[in-house]
């Protein structure tokens, strides 16, 4: 995934190419996390299929999830941004 | 004879089907969703409809939809291509239903190809050897980590319904176990469909081996000869090319026959491939059949002069197959290169975008198989198979050289391909030997890491 823009503790994650996101690992599956979860760095937040290939959308820290962005199954563009949250 | 086919695919495989109804004076109807507005297949065809949303499982995978599709516009078939609905039983059977042909295999051909674990039951019961797997679908991480601790690291997750590549994952300990799993069967989900897993042992560098096969509604049952598709990356073929540069005349015919014996064993109807692996000592092993038109398929019909597509749609309105391989005259040799949309030096990734610059090869021995064209978008939402880059010469290395100008000549810009990758393999001495098993891309990528 694409360098955190950090901003006062705030951290951006983008996604690092268009595709489909995803907040679960299946439709029957709980989403990987909600706002308000405390998430460790590297832990999976969501999934982005591109021409069939999923890639994991990682935290780039520890912190929590303050918000996030686009809705199930949307189809982002390059750099857009997914996930927000709060350095801790 | 049919006198309107629709044609249930998108990308190169639509194309190739439209064709071949084209030359033998069959209407097609093409389908598309509402991310392919300025796909190719649609200008080729004879009349075009618009099948639902982009994501495949609202589009290509929508079995109603399509169904409707046909009955609305009166055609007398569906072809299926490869993927999305081709191996789908339940859609043949919903064809068959609506008093639409299917052409294709047998809805219980489909069913048991797709049950991966009954169908090497049934061969391994005919004596030809199988790899270990589960005894069936493997639902829960638990029950797949107890499996694999009996079997030994390393396993691979297989979707029961897949094929093509998709929804495999090696595991080379329990630690990637637990992390892949619940990817494979979202794979399997998103690509066919059906989430069911199974686990089997991974049998280290081996050679992919592969028969064309082909059967009438009349029992008559033949090869095409032996496809080599070795050159894979990630289950993900690369490279095919028939005949095998390392199978001998005896082995040929050893495998030949028990691949026939295979689809006998089935009742099989209709093209079909049956796979197999052949170890280092010579040892082959079956390992599933492709009830469907294979991607590959160009390198059998430049050899055997025999175009597969027309001849499915033939056996489908009920005709017979009057000849065998030996009766055919197979000549030459035939190479494909898989050109994806992919960045070699990003780990492989997906590279969509619109194609600014776009110049195709051509000339003698080069067949292009393709859905591009210059200001094309390549939508996210599918595939990254761009184009099929065929050769043929007389000889092996004929072909490799043929098919080396052909890639220098190749532009696609600026979305990253494959075809440098192709250039440097072309120039490999192991290759060029024909001395290779499926570790052989190892040496042309860097280590994987699909965790960035």
């Amino acid at each position: 995934m694409n360098e955190p823009e950090e901003n006062a503790g705030r951290i951006e994650v983008r996604v690092p190419m268009s595709g489909v996101f995803y907040r679960s690992p299946a439709p029957d599956q709980p989403p990987y996390v909600e706002v308000g979860d405390v998430v460790k760095k590297k832990q999976v937040l969501g999934l982005l299929e591109t021409m069939k290939v999923f890639q994991k959308i990682k935290s780039p820290s520890n912190g929590t999830i303050v918000e996030i962005v686009p809705n199930n199954e949307t189809a982002l563009k390059d750099n857009d941004l997914v996930f927000v949250l709060e350095k801790g | 004879m049919f006198s309107k086919i629709l044609v249930a695919n998108r990308g190169e495989i639509a194309h190739r089907i439209i064709r071949a109804c084209r030359e033998l004076g069959i209407r097609s109807v093409a389908i598309y969703s509402e991310a392919d507005r300025d796909s190719l297949h649609l200008a080729l065809a004879d009349e075009q409809v618009c099948i639902g949303p982009p994501v495949s499982t609202k589009s290509y995978l929508n079995m109603e939809g399509i169904i409707d599709a046909a009955r609305r516009t009166g055609v007398g078939a569906i072809h299926p291509g490869y993927g999305y609905l081709a191996e789908n039983a339940a859609f043949a059977r919903a064809c068959e239903k609506a008093g639409i042909v299917f052409i294709g295999p047998t809805p219980d051909n489909l069913h048991l190809a797709g049950d991966k674990l009954t169908a090497k039951r049934i061969v391994q019961e005919k004596g030809v050897p199988v790899i270990p797997s589960s005894p069936s679908g493997v639902g829960s991480v638990a029950e797949a980590e107890r499996i694999a601790e009996e079997m030994g690291y390393p396993v691979m997750v297989k979707a029961s319904g897949g094929g093509g590549g998709r929804g495999i994952r090696m595991c080379q300990d329990r630690d990637m176990l637990l992390e892949e799993f619940p990817i494979a069967r979202m794979e399997a989900r998103a690509g066919f469909g059906n989430d069911e897993v199974y686990i089997e042992k991974y049998i280290v560098h081996p050679r992919h081996i592969e028969f064309q096969i082909l059967a009438d509604r009349h029992s008559h049952v033949t090869h095409l000869g032996d496809r080599e598709c070795t050159i894979q990356r990630r289950y993900q073929k690369l490279i095919e090319e028939s005949p095998s540069p390392t199978i001998t005349t005896d082995l040929r015919k050893v495998m030949g026959d028990a691949a026939v014996h295979v689809a006998k064993a089935v009742n099989y109807v209709n093209a079909g491939t049956v796979e197999f692996l052949l170890d280092g000592d010579g040892h082959f092993y079956f390992m599933e059949i492709n009830a469907r038109i294979q991607v590959e398929h160009p390198v059998t019909e430049l050899t055997t002069g025999i175009d597969l597509v027309k001849e499915q749609i033939r056996l489908a309105s009920g005709g017979e197959l009057d000849y065998s391989f030996d009766g055919i005259q197979r000549r030459g040799w035939a190479i494909e290169c898989r050109i994806n949309a992919e960045d070699p030096d990003r780990n492989f990734l997906p590279s969509p975008g619109k194609i600014e610059s776009y110049r195709p090869p051509g000339g003698f021995g080069v067949r292009l198989d393709t859905h591009l064209y210059q200001g094309y978008e390549l939508p996210v939402f599918y595939d990254s198979l761009i184009a099929k880059l065929i050769s043929y010469d007389l000889t092996r290395d004929g072909a490799i050289r043929i098919m080396r100008r052909a890639l220098q000549e190749f532009r696609v810009a600026p979305i990253k391909t494959t075809i440098p990758l192709h250039l440097k393999i072309m120039d490999d001495s192991s290759f060029q030997r024909g001395d290779f098993d499926t570790g052989f891309i190892e040496r042309f990528v860097p280590d994987e890491d699909d965790d960035e």
